[in-house]
């Protein structure tokens, strides 16, 4: 399954995922204190420069990145149709009001949630699921029990989406899947849930046998590392949190949410 | 390296004394008054009825029965004179479902897995991984994806995990009863290679006796009682040969039961292939231009290697997935339905006409009992009450489930799920049967009823499609054999060609 392989050439991949998670969460705060398009806009800018520069131009653009590009607009469009109206208003139904207040409203959300999704899905495509749990039991000191446990379980995804299918056709060939969608998809849910139940089971027998949750302390086949690399990334980070707010405050646009 | 790493593992000894479990919730124990002792380096292939508690005794060598809150304890186990449930570590367990047992992406993290937890400085893992890995015969690099590995090779990724912690107890559970054939060698000669380089002890729980024969000193068969023999293979299973028999072992060389060749004269055509491309996802075909007849009053059965699309092309005959391309033409018993393409007819309709059994009962079970899992499909076709208890009385007593029809099917024995899913099906009376792999996994006992059943639904007219790895059973029941190998390279023999010898016109 895919859901569980990173391809260990792109860039950035050998960086700790905790880094790169990290990395993130400025620019994230920044953007949520205030309702502007100057900030977003100039932190799309410099997240494009930034990805690119460093070689993951080609996911930017990937069908991987299509949900943000699609979702993005519509969030914008109910914010220009139902957001609070100030200014010019330019046409009027029902609830719906369109004017100058929610257009820039509309605007500032759209470039927002570009510019919080976009790093996060594309940084997120070049974390290994493994390496992230080495990240968070080892550098963040994270229980081992609970971060290995959840990633083992991201095994049975794979075949839970091959029992999903399985389910589906095993319904139609016992007569019943004619009629009653939505009831049936909540019975197949069940029984998936009880598939998954009981692999689970097996896999934590496994699990138990070869000393998982034995007393006394675990070692790591793999060290997380978090050195200069990890500290440069997160400076990146900082930086582009740093520049689209002072252009908001400089172009006069920054206001926060809660004035 | 590879000597060094491996041997270092010293046999442990194995010993219960009245040992008893009963699991949590059950009036009855699994097992109870245990008297067994195994000596250091003993190669043991414990044998039983199902239910004789033979897993149990395993999962509580290894430790793994859990504590107070899970189950009761009775009498002692110990390994190497330490309790077992303290002695986690020592023992490595292999258990049968090659896909439930894998807990990391990549082949060697897997490896490591075992050896992180017991706490072996990082410096040591790798070269312990490395060997294991030589071990059980995986060359692959380290970085491979665990979910791209055959069912064989994860069974020798599961060995080799437990080789690595360097244990001196192996225990496998049915380590090859999910595999195809090629699968089963795998995995016993790998087995039998680590059981030669590190002198460990061994317990191996499995049906088929044959495949380990080479490997163990010593059978072990345990009953309700307790263990009812024990000795050298040679003096147990010809000394024993009656009463393992009827506990559903398979001894070497057995056929549990034959088929009479099939008497049909006058044989229609049920369902026949024309140049059909299937594919379990649209667009991605696995096979490509199959020509093939199904026959009233015939059993095909389809062979091929894991991956060659035996269970695709008999879903597609089924009528559940579309055809990829080519064409599926009905006969004339399965008039009746909207259009003649199988994949666009109503699911009710599909009920008389063709059924199917999937290879794992529990993706088919619908309902809370076994009695309202039988009436599923007779209520599907509007059946009264009094119609419905006609067509599932004398099904329960075929299939011998009369006394669990309160039970709830994902309760039951592997052997009754099977009979279960079959018996569902067979209720809507169904003119074309598809039944996917329908002895996997099952002891002769079950094999046997299973077998007779559809020779005689072949006798009464039913069309019968199997998809099956089991050599036995295309031998001593089918009538034709499909054998997918390659793309393109399917063809369709008389399967009695090689096992009987009076020979009969292939119907298709």
């Amino acid at each position: 399954m895919s859901i569980a392989t990173v391809r260990p050439d792109l860039p950035l991949a050998t960086i700790n995922p905790v880094a790169k998670v990290a990395a993130t969460i400025p620019l994230s705060i920044g953007l949520v204190l205030t309702l502007d398009p100057v900030s977003a806009g100039v932190a799309i800018l410099c997240e494009l420069i930034v990805f690119t520069a460093v070689g993951l131009g080609p996911l930017l653009w990937s069908p991987r990145t299509l949900p943000v590009w699609i979702a993005a607009p519509l969030t914008g469009i109910s914010m220009v149709l139902y957001g609070a109206p100030s200014g010019t208003t330019y046409w009027q139904f029902g609830l719906i009001e369109v004017s100058d207040g929610s257009i820039a409203i509309g605007l500032a959300t759209m470039t927002r949630v570009i510019a919080i999704a976009l790093p996060a899905v594309v940084l997120f495509l070049t974390i290994d699921p493994t390496d992230f749990a080495d990240g968070l039991a080892q550098t963040l000191r994270l229980p081992a029990r609970f971060v290995l446990g959840a990633l083992a379980a991201l095994r049975l995804v794979g075949s839970s989406i091959d029992d999903w299918r399985t389910l589906a056709l095993a319904r139609r060939a016992r007569g019943v899947a004619d009629r009653g969608v939505i009831r049936r998809s909540l019975g197949q849910a069940f029984a998936l849930l009880v598939l998954a139940i009981r692999r689970g089971g097996i896999l934590a027998t496994a699990m138990e046998s070869r000393g998982f949750g034995a007393p006394g302390a675990r070692t790591w086949a793999r060290r997380a590392t978090f050195g200069a690399p990890e500290w440069r990334v997160i400076a990146v980070g900082c930086l582009v949190a740093v520049v689209s707010v002072s252009a908001a405050i400089l172009a006069g646009s920054w206001n926060l949410v809660w004035s | 390296m590879t000597g060094g790493a491996i041997a270092a593992s010293v046999p442990a000894s194995i010993e219960a004394r009245g040992w008893g479990w009963r699991h949590g919730g059950r009036s009855v124990p699994a097992v109870s008054g245990l008297d067994l002792r195994v000596d250091p380096g003993e190669r043991v292939l414990l044998l039983g009825a199902s239910g004789a508690g033979k897993s149990t005794l395993l999962h509580g060598l290894a430790g793994v029965l859990g504590g107070d809150d899970e189950g009761e304890s009775l009498g002692e186990l110990t390994v190497d004179g330490r309790p077992a449930s303290a002695a986690r570590g020592r023992s490595g367990l292999v258990l049968q479902d090659p896909d439930s047992q894998i807990v990391m992406a990549r082949l060697g993290d897997d490896v490591a897995f075992g050896l992180e937890n017991l706490g072996v400085p990082t410096d040591e893992i790798w070269g312990r991984v490395g060997a294991a890995l030589e071990a059980v015969g995986l060359r692959l690099p380290l970085d491979h994806s665990t979910s791209a590995l055959s069912g064989g090779q994860r069974q020798r990724l599961a060995l080799a995990g437990v080789l690595a912690m360097r244990p001196g107890l192996i225990l496998l559970d049915e380590p090859t009863a999910n595999l195809d054939p090629e699968g089963v060698h795998e995995v016993r000669d790998a087995v039998a290679r680590v059981a030669d380089d590190t002198g460990a002890t061994l317990v191996v729980i499995e049906h088929r006796v044959s495949v380990w024969m080479p490997v163990v000193d010593r059978v072990v068969v345990l009953g309700h009682g307790g263990v009812l023999a024990d000795g050298s293979p040679d003096a147990v299973l010809v000394g024993q040969a009656a009463p393992l028999r009827a506990a559903g072992v398979w001894l070497p060389s057995d056929v549990p039961w034959r088929a009479r060749r099939s008497t049909a004269r006058d044989v229609e055509p049920l369902m026949a292939a024309h140049r059909l491309d299937v594919a379990r996802v649209p667009r991605v075909p696995v096979q490509r231009g199959l020509d093939l007849r199904i026959d009233t009053g015939r059993i095909t059965a389809i062979t091929g290697p894991n991956g060659a699309g035996k269970s695709t092309l008999a879903l597609t005959m089924a009528g559940l997935l579309r055809p990829d391309g080519g064409r599926l033409e009905p006969g004339a018993p399965m008039a009746g339905a909207r259009g003649d393409e199988p994949w666009r007819w109503r699911s009710r309709d599909l009920l008389t006409r063709i059924g199917t059994v999937f290879q794992h009962p529990e993706h088919q079970f619908l309902t809370g009992s076994v009695l309202a899992e039988l009436e599923v499909g007779p209520r599907a076709l509007k059946m009264s009450a009094g119609e419905r208890r006609e067509r599932i009385a004398p099904l329960l007593a075929a299939l011998r489930l009369e006394a669990l029809t309160s039970a709830n099917p994902f309760t039951l024995s592997g052997g009754e799920k099977r009979r279960l899913s079959v018996a569902t099906v067979l209720a809507t009376r169904p003119r074309m049967l598809v039944l996917d792999e329908p002895t996997f996994g099952q002891d002769a006992n079950t094999w046997r009823e299973l077998a007779r059943l559809i020779a005689d639904l072949r006798d009464d007219g039913v069309g019968i499609i199997a998809v099956t790895h089991d050599e036995t059973f295309v031998d001593a029941v089918a009538d034709n054999r499909f054998a997918l190998g390659v793309v393109g390279d399917a063809a369709m023999t008389d399967a009695a060609a090689r096992g009987r010898s009076q020979a009969g016109g292939a119907s298709a």
